[in-house]
Parts: C-alpha cells; structure tokens; sequence
C-alpha cells in the first residue's frame, strides 16, 4: 500500500458527502433493538488484538484474498496493469506495494475470491440501502446501526447520515470506542437514539499494549456522554486474561456505577470469527489459541458486574 | 403425552407401511359379477358400497378413535381403476432402500391372478396415455411438465364445517329434495343428474353402514374385553359409530369420529391427490369443545387425549405408491393432509381460539409428519397467536407452515369467490389456496419453466431427447437484444401452456365421464344442488392449476444472459451456449463468472428482480384465466413440492451456473445459496410478485437455531413473518437447520452461501468461518436447544 494513495483516500474523511464503508449488513439483530441495518464505517485508530473486524481498521480500501475460492485462473494477474501482483510466490494473492486499489482484478477475478473492502459511499447512497429495509425498523421497533471501524472517525458524514435518518425516523445506534474529542461526542449524541460504547481495559498501560492508544479520553468521553445522554450501553469485550482479571472487572464495574446514562452493560464472549480475515488481509492473528469463555465464565462475570448497580446481559442487545 | 397415546403413537412410527390388496380385490370382484346395466355414476357408488360392506374393519388395542383405510395401521390398499401396479412395480416398492412398502406375498399372487389381469388395459392411466397427442407425450418424456392425474384422482379437496351441522342424513335429505324438483319435462340433463344424486345416495348409506360395521365390532370386543375400563370404552365407540356420521355428533368425540369416518370414505372412494384435509378444525371443533367443558362432559386432558388419537389416525394412511417409472422414485409417505388454524372466521371476526392453542401443543407433542399443520395469520390475529406458533417453528421439526390469511382471502376474492366464502377458505396440500367445503381446485401438474428456457436458447432443441420439441423461436446466437431472448421464451412457454392444458381438458372429461366421485361430491357445495360430480363441475367453485417450478433459477438465468451477453459483453452467447452444452467442462472460470458476477435475485435488487416479475407476468398470462371443461379456468401458483429435483434432473447447465441436472430452485425462494443479503432482502424480493394474482406461492428460509435464541430471537421471527404478510407474502416457511446440513455446506459452499450462523452476539456466513469454526459450530448445533 503506497502511502499516497492512502492520505489521499483519507482525505475524504471529513467531508460530510462522502464515507468510506466496508460494508452494509441487513438483518442485524443484535445491535440495539430491533431488526436493524449495520452501516460499517472503515478506519479505526485502535488496534485492539482481538479484533473481530479487522478489514474496519485501516482509513483506505484494501483488497481480501479467499483463499477457498481461488480457482488459480490467473485471471487477476492479467488484468492488473501495475504489475501488484507479479512476482513471488502466491502471485494471485495480495498485492504489494505498488497496488492503486483500482479494483481491476477484483472486476476480473470470476470466483469472488478477491474482495475490495472499502467503498467511498455518498450519504445519499448509505440512505438508499438503509431505506430498502425501513418496513422491517418499522415493524419490529429496529432501526440503524452505525458501526465500525470507528464511525465517529468520519464524524462529518455519521452527522450528515444521523441527521438523515432521523428526517426518516429511523431510531439511531452509534456503536463507538469513544475514540474521539468530547465536543464531536455530544453533538452526535443529539441524532443518536442509542450508544453502544465499547470499554474494555480501566489500567491505561494495558489498555494501551492491547489496543495501542491510552483509554484517558475514552473514559473520560463516556463520563460526559453520560451525562448528557440517557441512553449508553457499555459494551465489554470479554477477552480471556485481558478484561477479564478481577482487578479489570472491580475498576469497571466501580466506574459504570457512577454514571447515570448508562443504563446497561453487554458482555461480549470472545470469539475467533475475525480469525480468517487476519489471513484474507494478509496479516497476522495476534490472539493464537486463545479459546473463547466458557458459559460458566461468562455467568460468573456477569453476576460479578451486577453488583455494580447495573443489568448485565450476555452477548447482544435484550430485546425491546 | 399419557400412556395410550404414546403406545398408538409408537404403533404408527414403527409399523412398517404395507401394500395392502382388500380393496383392489373387491372392487375387481365386483366389476365381474356386476348384474344389470348401470349408470357409470351408480356403478362408482355400488362398487364403492360393496368395497366398504366388506372390507376387513380395525379396532385396534386402546383405539378411541377407530377406522383405517386398509386392514390395519399403515396397511395402504391400491387403485387399480385409476393406475394398476405391475408385477415388478410391487418388487421395486418392496426392495427399494427409501419409501419402501411391504408387499406380501398373497398381494402379489393376487394381483397376477386376479387384479393384473382384469385391469390391464382398463385403468384411467392407460387411456389417459393412449388418448395424450404426440406432442403432449414428448413434452412429458422430455420433463417439461408432470401430469398429476395419470396416477391419482383430482383431489386436494378440504371440508367446511357441513358435516358438523348436518350429518350425512342431512344431506342425504338435500339429495332426496333434489331428486324431487328434477325438472324431467324441460332439463336435457335430467338423467345424469338424477343417476349423480342416485350415486350420492347410495355412497352416504355406505359410509354410514361402515360405521355402523365398526360399532359392531366394538360391541364384539366389548363383549370379550375383561378389563371394565376398556370395556366402558368399547362401548361409548359402538354407541358413537352407531350415530356418527349419519347424525350431527352431540359431543367432542363424536365430531372427530364423524370427521374421521368421512376422511375414510372419501380416501377409499378414490385416491385423492393430497388426501383429503379437515380444514379449520379449531373453528369446527370449538363449539363441541366449548360445550363439553361446560356441562362437565369433557376435560381439557380428554380433548387432548383425542386429538391425538385423530392425529395417528392420519399418520396411519400413508399415501399409495405411484405405479411405472416412477415407481423407483422414492417419492414420499406424506399425503398432504393439511389441517388449518387462526385466521378469521366467516363473519370476519378473529378465528383464534382457545383450541387453536391446544392444537398448536397437540402438534409439538405428536411431532408427526401427517397431518401437517398450518396456521393462518390475519392482522386480526394476535401476536400471541403468531408467537405460540414460532415456538413450535425454532424447534426446527418442520411444522407449523405460515400463511397469510389476509392475502388468501384477497387470492380467492381475485378469482371471485363471495367474502364469506373467501374466509372459510385457507391453504391446503402444500401451500394451495381454496375456498374449503365450496371448492373442486386441482392441481393438474408441475410446469419446468427452466427446461423451457433452455428449449429457447437451443431454438426448440431439446438437447437431452436429441429432438426438435418446441417451435424454431430463432437462433439466440442471431439475437441483437435481450427482449428478443425474452420474446422467445414467451413464445415456449406459451407453447408449452396450450399442450399441457389440451391434454388437461381431455383428462378432466376423462375423470367426469369414467370416474365420477359421488361421496366426495356430497361433500363439497353445490354439487348436490346442481346435481353434477365434483369431477364434472359440481362444486360452487371450479379452479385448474398449473403449477409453475424453478422461478429463481429462470430469473438468475435470464438475468446472467442480459448483463454478460447483451450488457457487459463479456461473454458471446455463442461462447455461453457452448459452455453449457458442455455443462460447463474446462470453464470453471465462466461458471464461477455467471454465479458470482450476476444481479440474482434474493437480494433486493431490483436489476434481477425485475426480470422474476416478467417471467412471472409471462407464466401468469400464458395460464390466468383461461377456460377449463368445468365452468373455471386455470391459474397459477408457485410451488414444486420435489420436483424441482426431477425437473433439475431432465434439464441441461442453465446460465446461472448451475449444472446439468442439479435441482433447480424450488417454490418462489432464490436460488440455493444466491441470496447474500439475509433474509429480509429475500422476502423483499420475494414480495415483489403479485402473490394475490397466484393460488399460492411456497417460500423457505434457512435458519440456524442459535438465530432463533431466546425472546429475542423469537421476536425478530415474528417481525419477519408479519413484515412478509405487510408486504402481501402467501406463505412463508422456516427450517431450522440441522447440523447435517451444515456439513453439506462444508462440502459444497456455494449453494449455501446464503447460510447465516449467530453464535452469542454476532452473526456471519457460515461458509466465510473457518473450518475450525464450522465445526464448533456443527457440534454445537447437534446439542442445540433453542427453546430457552
């Protein structure tokens, strides 16, 4: 990936017009009430190891290597006119460096074995997906999701798009790491009708080696939201030996306790469903054999939080 | 489930189905010791009087409800009139691995002395193929259409609530009254007429006269049972034989024995395609239910314990094996009767009941594959109702099917039926649409839409027959548009409408002149008024259908030929054509190309959408309306029961990438594994079609049962089904998936690309997980238990 070709993706970042998304999924039953859309906002600044979306992380489009579709036609290699793909071994497969994402071989390759995720979207386009299932927010008390990535790092356009829905009167979920300044935090807060906000480590030096930036604005950004929006969710990735330590838990649940916007706590399991995008992306999977938590561990985690004062659940949104 | 039941329950699971031939030697002995000439009307009626005056009659062990249509549980009896088993059919049946009957030795002598060799030569089913043209025969050979009569009866005919109020005397009454105002002076007809209503005569006392053969034999038993319960028992059934059907029954266990007995008559009478079905049993039954618990006569326990006995009556009769090649098809045990729940009632108020509720338990606890349930769903309903029935549907066992009660009584209004008419109605067999009680509506057979396609890509060649089948539409290599491509198809399909409704009008003459049914026709208004047969036009209502199979595969077709060939170009027909003629050898590429690559429908987007309406508008228009030989017409529904998979045997590679021979998609759902925007883009797509236009439409969904989880996930079910009906769906179905079927989709990902797994929180295509995880998830499935 040549870095020119990235700043310039990412210059579209602030621009209200325009996003860059990964992907659009329908039928989403577990991020807030409701049948729902997820609009997938690409770029993230975290890079949390456990990462279930890791195609969501970088700010520019990249293309997926699938490995189980790949016929080995070679089409690809033929119809790249930049030379990505020659040379070395697994020639068909990721690109090197003087890749332009033109989406060529993508174009070509017959068997979607290659992928380009990441697709420069205009408000009103989000809009038009998002509209196809209203009927169905309509009928099941459901709406729209804007996830990630990090939807509020393309905070303009999430404004435009927030905005939008609600002239339609879609009810509005940010599902956020709150990786953001406090001010875009709130503003957004007026056109969201729910936030699912992800925390995951109170120690900021482990927050920091896990996910590679400190959690002081983070925790402080869900302290202020708190105060001005009625309706947070705290999300908690449940990783074995990372947030899952006595100490992580007692901080955390003594944190929540103190804030009167959130109304609940969803502990997420671990899982490993990201795992074979680590090798679509060409990356490495960080998190090895760690196995998801057992039930039993998930139980005893949630009725450890309870204490705090909050209603826990396991795993996605109770219903309405 | 108390002890009784599960004794007869298990009786019916295990006894293995039987060929049984009591029925097949009567009727041959009494077509050769017939005396004096009779009418044909009165023939049927006295040869189906002598069959049920002597046949061997059940009771069996801690029966409360008792009568089979052969000599015992499973024991199937054959219709020789109608399609006569040969000798190696008989074998096939008793030697093949799947659907297997037992032929007793005795069945098969007696079919190569008696019944072979009077029939051979007589049944319908060989008149039927001696009276069919050349071109209708090679159609059939080539499997662009099934014929459903040549092996069985019209049939699919389901009840209203007349037997109930009435009794069979009562009709009876009806016919003598007829009888009287015949008009000999001035009615050309009178004498067909008169020796119909003779038959219905004869055909109620015979019924009645079975029934009262089996309060004989209850009596008998009683006489010798030592236990005083059973004894008791024996002698409440000689007593309720002894007054139903000929009464209106007076109590809950009688009105199901009435309906029991009239079930018989009429699957004995003939076979009937899709048995015979009870209709909306919740609202029949409910007075008597309502009464007994009122007066004390009758507990909620009772009333289940004989439910359930009726339920493992119907899960007694499998349905008679077909005769010929077929006869190493495996086919099915299933008979399609189909017991309806909900809905409205005929004043338009809400049908629900509290034995809507107590069904619905009877259904989760019998877990039988006959009768099938369905339930229909009116806005009227309560969600109460709806979330009753998904919790029975996440247990993944197959049952309740829903239906669409507001779009049904919108589907038979279309086609003129009186409102009230219209709410008594509901879905039968698979998921038909009729006016219960008033309706003769048959089903005449399965229409290959895609083996038509590929007659017009290869200009009305048939490449499989070798043969020139269809008219010269053009050389599609020649074609400069895509409209030109869509014109020929039209012109095939029209084609093959006028061959297969010719052949249709001849047969349902056929069935009117030489096999009238004149206790089904007792039955159903207002064939006793009119004095006509059901075969012949008697019914208030008189619908053919001609069922449309492979939608998402001709659409998925036509939509691959329109963007490669005439948009994109990135294909020449001529190297599309090859590539199918070699069923897509040495051009995996191309394949992958057209399955990937291609606007499918399934997914809300309305580039394939669009092109499903026009086929179905080109399907609708070839068939909605035209005259049938009975005062209807014919129109369409969408559903292909199996034969999608006989239909994808017998047709060549198609466009979409499919190959030669692999089924096609069946019902109205997409493609296997081309919709992979989730389930509410398919029921968008799928809405986009004026179901209202059809008599029925079939719509399966795959779920994983982790999706169907908690509350939560019966909600969104729920959300799903009642946003389908919103949007005007017919009828939708779910299976839960099971883990085998996960494993298929380890094997062959690209028909189940479309597979949605949740593990807590978070869902994902099953065929993107690795297969670590496809496995942990296999193994979680086998132990799922999504009740909670």
């Amino acid at each position: 990936m040549s870095s020119s070709l990235a700043a310039a993706e990412v210059m579209g970042m602030g621009s209200p017009s325009h996003g860059l998304v990964f992907d659009i999924m329908k039928y989403a039953t577990h991020d807030g009430p409701g049948i729902r859309t997820v609009v997938f906002f690409k770029g993230c600044r975290l890079r949390c190891r456990w990462c279930h979306n890791p195609e969501g992380q970088r700010a520019w489009p990249e293309i997926m290597f699938w490995d189980r579709r790949c016929t080995g036609c070679g089409r690809c290699l033929a119809a790249c006119q930049h030379g990505a793909l020659a040379g070395g071994n697994g020639a068909f497969r990721l690109p090197n460096d003087k890749c332009v994402l033109c989406g060529a071989c993508v174009e070509a390759c017959p068997a979607e074995a290659r992928t380009l995720v990441g697709r420069t979207l205009t408000a009103e386009q989000v809009m038009d997906e998002i509209g196809k299932d209203a009927i169905f927010y309509e009928q099941s008390g459901g709406g729209v999701t804007f996830s990630g990535g990090e939807p509020l790092a393309q905070a303009a356009f999430l404004m435009a798009v927030l905005r939008m829905c609600k002239c339609e009167g879609y009810h509005t979920t940010v599902e956020t790491t709150g990786f953001t300044d406090v001010k875009t935090l709130l503003k957004a807060g007026e056109l969201t009708d729910l936030f699912l906000y992800d925390v995951k480590l109170m120690n900021s030096q482990v927050h920091r080696k896990f996910t590679g930036v400190s959690n002081a604005s983070m925790l402080a950004n869900l302290r202020a939201l708190s105060r001005h929006h009625g309706n947070v969710v705290v999300r908690v990735p449940v990783i074995p030996g990372v947030t899952d330590t006595a100490q992580n838990l007692r901080e955390l649940g003594e944190f929540l306790s103190g804030l009167d916007g959130v109304s609940e706590v969803h502990l997420l399991p671990y899982h490993r469903h990201g795992m074979d995008k680590y090798s679509r992306l060409g990356r490495p999977f960080l998190m090895g054999a760690v196995l998801p938590p057992d039930a039993g561990t998930m139980r005893r985690i949630a009725e450890q939080l309870t204490l705090f004062g909050k209603r826990v659940s396991i795993g996605g949104s109770p219903d309405r | 489930m108390n002890a009784r039941v599960a004794l007869l329950r298990e009786q019916s699971l295990s006894t293995q189905p039987s060929i049984a031939s009591e029925r097949a030697e009567l009727l041959t002995r009494f077509y050769l010791q017939q005396g004096e000439k009779v009418s044909t009307p009165v023939q049927r009626a006295l040869a189906f009087r002598f069959v049920l005056e002597n046949q061997p009659v059940y009771v069996g062990q801690d029966e409360l409800i008792v009568g089979e249509r052969g000599p015992g549980p499973k024991a199937t009896p054959t219709y020789p009139e109608l399609c006569c088993h040969s000798l190696q059919d008989l074998d096939l049946l008793a030697t093949r691995d799947k659907i297997r009957f037992e032929v007793p030795d005795r069945v098969k002598r007696v079919y190569r002395e008696t019944i072979i060799p009077y029939w051979q030569g007589k049944s319908l089913r060989e008149m039927i193929f001696r009276e069919m043209s050349d071109a209708w025969k090679a159609a059939y050979d080539a499997g662009v259409f099934t014929e459903f009569m040549e092996q069985r009866a019209p049939g699919h005919t389901v009840l209203d609530d007349k037997i109930y109020r009435r009794g069979l005397l009562g009709l009876k009454e009806d016919i003598r009254k007829a009888l009287d105002e015949l008009d000999y002076l001035h009615d050309p007809e009178c004498y067909a007429r008169r020796e119909e209503l003779r038959a219905m005569a004869i055909c109620i006392d015979a019924v009645i006269g079975f029934a009262h053969r089996h309060a004989a034999k209850a009596r008998e038993l009683a006489q010798r049972e030592n236990d005083p319960g059973r004894k008791r028992e024996l002698e409440r059934i000689a007593e309720i034989c002894s007054r139903v059907p000929a009464h209106p029954p007076t109590d809950f266990w009688e009105a199901l024995q009435a309906y029991w007995f009239v079930h018989l008559g009429v699957i004995i009478e003939l076979n009937t395609w899709d048995a015979f079905s009870p209709g909306r049993l919740d609202q029949h039954l409910y007075p008597f239910y309502r009464k007994g618990l009122a007066d004390g006569t009758l507990t909620v326990e009772r009333a289940k314990e004989l439910l359930q006995c009726l339920w493992i009556k119907f899960n007694n009769q499998p349905a008679p094996p077909k005769v010929g090649v077929t006869a190493a098809e495996s086919g099915t045990y299933v008979d399609f009767a189909n017991i309806n729940l909900g809905g409205l009632r005929r004043d338009g108020a809400d049908g629900v009941n509290e034995l809507t509720y107590l069904i619905l338990e009877i259904i989760d606890d019998m877990r039988l594959t006959q009768p099938n349930t369905s339930i229909l769903l009116s806005q009227k309903n309560l969600d109460r109702f709806l979330g009753a029935a998904c919790r029975i549907i996440r247990k993944g066992w197959g049952q309740p099917a829903v239906f669409n009660c507001d779009a049904i009584i919108a589907e038979l209004l279309r086609q003129g039926k009186t409102l009230e008419d219209a709410r008594d109605g509901g879905a039968s067999g698979c998921v038909e649409t009729g006016a219960f009680g008033k309706e003769s509506y048959i089903l005449t057979g399965y229409y290959n839409l895609a083996k038509v396609l590929e007659l017009a890509l290869n200009n009305g060649f048939d490449p499989r027959k070798g043969i020139q089948l269809g008219p010269t539409t053009g050389d599609v290599r020649e074609f400069e548009t895509y409209e030109e491509l869509f014109d020929a198809f039209r012109k095939q399909l029209l084609h093959f409408v006028d061959i297969k409704i010719k052949g249709n009008n001849l047969i349902e003459r056929m069935f009117a002149t030489h096999m009238p049914a004149p206790f089904l026709s007792t039955l159903i208004s207002d064939c006793i008024a009119k004095g006509r047969d059901y075969h012949d036009g008697g019914a208030r209502y008189n619908t053919t259908y001609i069922q449309g199979v492979g939608l998402g595969t001709v659409t998925d077709s036509l939509s691959a030929i329109k963007h490669h060939v005439f948009c994109k170009k990135t294909l020449t027909m001529d190297e599309l054509l090859n590539a199918l003629l070699d069923n897509f050898e040495g051009c995996e590429e191309v394949r992958q190309l057209l399955l990937n690559k291609t606007p499918r429908y399934g997914n809300d987007d309305d580039r394939a959408d669009s092109i499903m309406r026009a086929v179905f508008e080109a399907f609708h228009t070839s068939v909605d309306g035209r005259p049938n030989t009975k005062g209807g017409v014919y129109r369409i529904n969408l559903l292909p029961t199996t034969c999608h998979i006989y239909f994808g045997s017998v047709t060549g590679a198609t466009p979409e990438g499919r190959k030669a021979g692999k089924p096609l998609s069946e019902g109205i759902s997409p493609v296997q594994g081309a919709d992979r925007r989730g389930p509410t883009a398919v029921l968008l797509s799928a809405s986009k079609m004026d179901h209202a236009r059809t008599g029925g439409t079939l719509l399966n969904q795959k779920f994983s049962p982790q999706l169907l989880e908690g509350e939560s996930g019966l909600n969104r079910l729920a959300d799903l089904i009642r946003t389908y009906f919103r949007l005007g769906g017919h009828h939708i179905q779910f299976n839960v998936v099971s883990a085998g079927t996960l494993r298929a989709a380890q094997d062959e990902p690209e028909r189940y690309r479309d597979l949605i797994v949740r593990v807590a929180g978070y869902s994902d295509y099953f065929c993107n997980l690795h297969k670590d995880l496809q496995d942990e998830i296999i193994a979680r499935t086998e132990h799922a238990s999504p009740d909670g």
